[in-house]
């Protein structure tokens, strides 16, 4: 793929303002909708498209919104899951940093589809320069009649607000989110109901992904048939992977779905900082990793699935053979185990309990009994827990163990301390 | 020059901003967390006054307020340091050395990880995901992002600080 699109506004430098965005196209698209579109034919053009959610579950987005009812007689909702949060996940920051209008106008036209009134921004706390070219964003679309009272001449009416989150990982959940909206603490709930029917204030709601509003803005800029045209059928469109760890060139880069993991952490990566590479992260540390005779896998949602990981966020961080293995899988638990929101038992209890486990070896305290143990906590929290965060860290423990058993044994036979532990690459 | 923060001295500074962020959301109850940004950001941290004040101007129960402060870890509910040093260990940052400049920020400020320095300038803590693994290792300085780190580039962040410092 030649032409960069979801990256081509980044390096602009008036990309944030709106007169730069109208100029290069923007929210022609919105207006299209608008003008030619029923809500119902924006549906039914983003089902054509085929496009998948960019936040982690790749869960069809066309699909999603219609199943929000038709007249449920309530207020319906639109949300941007903007609290990018999973490791390795730096995407959603750059379109919010250098893009936002992309973001705003997608989101514009999937409320127009639903019907949604009043949309909700949810931008993690950390996230100051996302928060500020964000809210700076919605003032101008405001002035420029994009949002408020009948959009773009239309009879469409829409408000938009930003919503700042503050510090749960959790809140990428959706209905955790939708809790952090209506002010209590972010504990997923249980589904169904599905937001789609009652979320938000119990009302009907749409959450999606950053980078997924972006692909909508652009699908009906540039139609769905450029949209189809790139990566493998079933997974189409553009792609942002993030790449990080230890590997040469570090960086964001556009790709359809489908390239190799291998060539994507060697050419665009650049190869591994030293030696060879050990493993690969493919999507974030909820994804299990794959070690490097896995590399062939193709990166797209299916084909990871069948090797036992995941796409998620498109986050791929590298390892090289300096990095031990039983280190990273304590930091990735740890990580869990600070962000379990408390709510259920297997992970709140489970999780905590894995990284005792895992600082024990990782010190040469390790016990013969230690690696099985891990297997016996890994089955409960995946078996177990209420939503994803704990299956994902069960799920990414399991694999470190299941590849890499014999460096958990060399630690605990030999009481060494692994060599990537406390020092630099 | 410090006068004593009181609920009703609270109550009189944020009513009138947080009047105009319930209009925003259909139940008051969703202002919370935007009012403890607003107190945390006009007092620099918050406590169980703040969750007074913002109980009675949002007219929702005490807990309802409280149980937000303790749950979300962006909420300061002690005095902070004049710069927050947050610095990334996780795996991406971790692989690039984190650990090690985390080593170096104890010992060159005296103070263990989650401390604050005796003469309140520095507190330092250990974070999550910051969204800069591209250019690990990341540390954000309050709401400043610092990338690409080595030991030698805090070295010159902290000395530019204290030098920004004397002269003022």
């Amino acid at each position: 793929m030649s032409e960069l699109v979801l990256m081509k506004n980044f390096a602009h430098p008036d990309s944030t303002r709106i007169a730069h965005y109208e100029k290069n196209g923007g929210y022609q698209g919105l207006k299209k909708a608008l003008k030619d579109f029923s809500p119902d034919q924006v549906i039914d053009y983003i089902k054509t498209s085929n496009l998948r959610g960019r936040g982690g579950a790749g869960f069809p987005t066309g699909v999603k919104w219609s199943f929000v009812p038709k007249n449920s007689g309530k207020p319906h909702y639109l949300c941007c899951n903007a609290d990018e949060g999973e490791p390795g996940t730096f995407k959603d920051r750059l379109f919010m940093e250098r893009d936002p209008h992309r973001v705003i106008e997608g989101m514009i036209i999937a409320a127009y589809a639903i019907g949604a009134k009043i949309s909700y921004f949810y931008i993690r706390g950390e996230y100051g320069l996302s928060i500020e070219k964000v809210e700076q964003a919605i003032a101008e679309a405001y002035d420029k009649g994009y949002l408020g009272q009948n959009i773009s001449g239309s009879d469409f009416s829409h408000d938009m607000y930003v919503h700042i989150g503050a510090g749960a990982y959790i809140c990428g959940e959706e209905t955790a989110l939708l809790e952090s909206i209506e002010g209590r603490r972010g504990q997923p709930k249980l589904k169904p109901p599905f937001p789609a029917v009652a979320g938000l204030y119990e009302c009907p709601t749409v959450i999606n992904n950053v980078e997924t509003f972006a692909c909508v803005s652009h699908i009906f800029y540039r139609g769905v048939e450029w949209f189809t045209s790139i990566g493998p059928e079933d997974a189409p469109g553009p792609r942002l992977f993030g790449l990080s760890g230890q590997l040469k060139k570090p960086g964001v880069y556009e790709l359809p779905m489908g390239i190799s993991l291998g060539e994507l952490v060697h050419d665009y990566g650049g190869g591994p900082l030293k030696g060879k590479f050990k493993a690969v992260i493919p999507g974030g540390v909820s994804a299990p990793m794959i070690p490097l005779k896995g590399f062939d896998v193709k990166m797209n949602f299916a084909d990871l699935a069948a090797a036992d990981s995941m796409l998620g966020s498109a986050a791929v961080i590298a390892l090289d053979e300096t990095a031990s293995i039983p280190a990273v899988a304590r930091r990735i638990n740890e990580f869990f185990s600070h962000e379990s929101c408390g709510k259920c038992a297997p992970c709140r209890e489970g999780l905590p309990w894995g990284s005792k486990i895992l600082n024990r070896i990782e010190s040469g305290q390790g016990l013969p009994g230690d690696p099985q143990q891990l297997e016996v906590i890994c089955g409960s929290v995946f078996d177990h827990s209420f939503c994803a965060l704990g299956v994902g860290a069960a799920w990414a423990l399991r694999a470190t163990l299941k590849h890499f058993r014999h460096e958990y044994d060399a630690l605990i036979t030999q009481k060494t301390i692994p060599v990537c532990d406390r020092t630099s690459a | 020059m410090t006068t004593k923060i009181t609920r009703q001295s609270i109550v009189k500074d944020l009513s009138e901003s947080i009047a105009e962020i319930v209009k925003r959301y259909p139940k008051r109850r969703s202002a919370i967390m935007p009012a403890l940004y607003l107190a945390q950001e006009k007092y620099g941290y918050i406590d169980e006054t703040t969750y007074q004040a913002i109980s009675q101007i949002l007219d929702v129960p005490e807990i309802w307020v409280f149980e937000l402060a303790s749950f979300y870890t962006l909420y300061n509910r002690k005095e902070i340091g004049k710069y927050h040093l947050q610095l990334c260990t996780n795996v991406p940052c971790m692989l690039r050395g984190a650990y090690d400049l985390m080593e170096h920020l104890q010992t060159r400020l005296g103070i263990k990880k989650g401390e604050t320095s005796t003469d309140g300038r520095f507190t330092l803590t250990e974070v999550e995901c910051i969204g800069s693994c591209d250019v690990a290792p990341a540390m954000m300085i309050n709401q400043s992002y610092h990338n690409n780190l080595s030991k030698e580039q805090l070295d010159k962040i902290l000395d530019g600080l204290s030098q920004a410092e004397n002269v003022l």
